[in-house]
């Protein structure tokens, strides 16, 4: 094979960069706080339906389903969800974000309707979907650093708070209508997923 | 250890391709809140909306368990179907007969205190939503955030489904039997007269 000469690989190189600086703004995800990237982490989570409103599904749903199933759902949602920010790290874009989401709007407030017998196992394996896929696109366009990771860490402080204070409070739910309640919260979840998926099928 | 340009070809393309980032327009917070609020009052300036989804809660409570888990999940879901018609664009005919006719049937059926099959029930609660969502689905306002309009309105509708449930409950008293019946007549009343607002 004939080997590139200094010139033509120089050549090749100012191109390809020139073509990269030529590349548009990464208007990243983070809303400033002002209090530091663990803040910043922490409201980006709250502040956005598409992350906490499936992550208050699950907890629901582990909710309902019992203490063990709660205490399962608070240590691998997070750790799921930090995880999945790590990997994200490194991918420049993602797409199927709304479609994504309004999936985990569909399947998981259908499972809180139906109260949904699962297993441990299950219940394990749907938190840790959940988080490394929300918790993917949350670090995609990051970038790989300090402040990235710090702000990984706040998404998955949030995410561990909302589920231990929603499934322990579903857990001591013991009245007939209150459990009702929250399966029909469930359905609301679920019609705004169904909503959700019009919107990204019209491309709003 | 010297390179040879190979190798740097391969480490610039690495270089470029993990510097290489398109725009990741997300989360942008501008009209969000407004959004939201939008959706969320979207049904309690309607009137007709507003009776015939209280007449829903109503009816679940006067019918009981399983109805009153039943109706007022199936009224959202179908609700989301019918915005799902709207926002894409595809047409319903006589939408706004559908809402009023909505109110006359479900306050009749609560001032007669009908009691079909659970089936039955849902179908015909299922039937009148999609009009309802097809309403809200058409109405999103420029620059909102799609998402918590939706929310906003399925939370609306959903409490005042709860609103209906809530003054259900007096069907457990003889006098409150009588009431709702009252409360039912009063609905279907209200759905001849957007009925004939139509019409006109």
């Amino acid at each position: 094979m004939k080997r590139a000469g200094p010139l033509q690989m120089r050549a090749f190189t100012v191109t390809l960069l020139a073509v990269a600086l030529g590349c548009g703004p990464a208007e990243a995800h983070l809303d400033a706080t002002g209090m530091g990237p663990v803040y910043d982490g922490l409201m980006h989570f709250l502040t956005s339906p598409e992350d906490l409103v499936p992550a208050l599904a699950l907890a629901l749903l582990a909710g309902l389903r019992g203490a063990p199933y709660g205490r399962r759902a608070m240590f691998t949602l997070p750790a799921a969800w930090l995880l999945g920010s790590l990997f994200g790290f490194s991918a420049a874009t993602a797409s199927g974000g709304a479609l994504g989401a309004s999936f985990w709007f569909l399947l998981l407030g259908g499972l809180v309707v139906a109260d949904a017998k699962l297993s441990l196992r299950s219940m394990t394996a749907l938190g840790a979907l959940l988080g490394l896929a929300h918790g993917y696109l949350n670090g995609t366009g990051m970038g790989l650093s300090v402040a990235s990771v710090a702000a990984a860490l706040g998404l998955a402080a949030a995410v561990f708070v909302l589920v231990v204070l929603v499934a322990a409070l579903v857990v001591r739910l013991r009245a007939q209508w209150a459990r009702i309640a929250v399966r029909v919260g469930g359905s609301w979840i679920a019609a705004s997923g169904l909503l959700m998926l019009g919107w990204s099928i019209r491309g709003v | 250890m010297k390179k040879s340009p190979m190798h740097r070809l391969i480490l610039t393309v690495a270089l470029l391709a993990a510097v290489w980032t398109e725009s990741a327009l997300g989360h942008a917070l501008q009209g969000e809140a407004d959004g939201f609020l939008k959706g969320l009052l979207h049904p309690l300036f309607g009137a007709d909306h507003v009776l015939a989804m209280v007449a829903v809660g109503l009816w679940g409570a006067q019918l009981g368990a399983p109805a009153i888990l039943v109706l007022p999940v199936a009224f959202p879901l179908v609700m989301a179907m019918g915005g799902i018609f709207g926002l894409l664009g595809v047409p319903i005919p006589g939408v706004e007969y559908g809402i009023a006719a909505s109110a006359i049937v479900l306050g009749a059926a609560v001032a007669f205190e009908v009691r079909p099959a659970l089936v039955i029930a849902a179908l015909v609660v299922g039937c009148f939503a999609i009009f309802h969502g097809h309403a809200h689905g058409t109405e999103l306002p420029p620059g909102q955030s799609a998402l918590l309009y939706s929310m906003g309105f399925v939370i609306a509708t959903g409490c005042l489904h709860a609103v209906g449930i809530g003054i259900g409950t007096v069907h457990r008293r003889s006098w409150g039997r009588r009431l709702l019946r009252g409360a039912g007549t009063v609905v279907a009343a209200g759905g001849v007269f957007f009925l004939w607002k139509a019409i006109a």
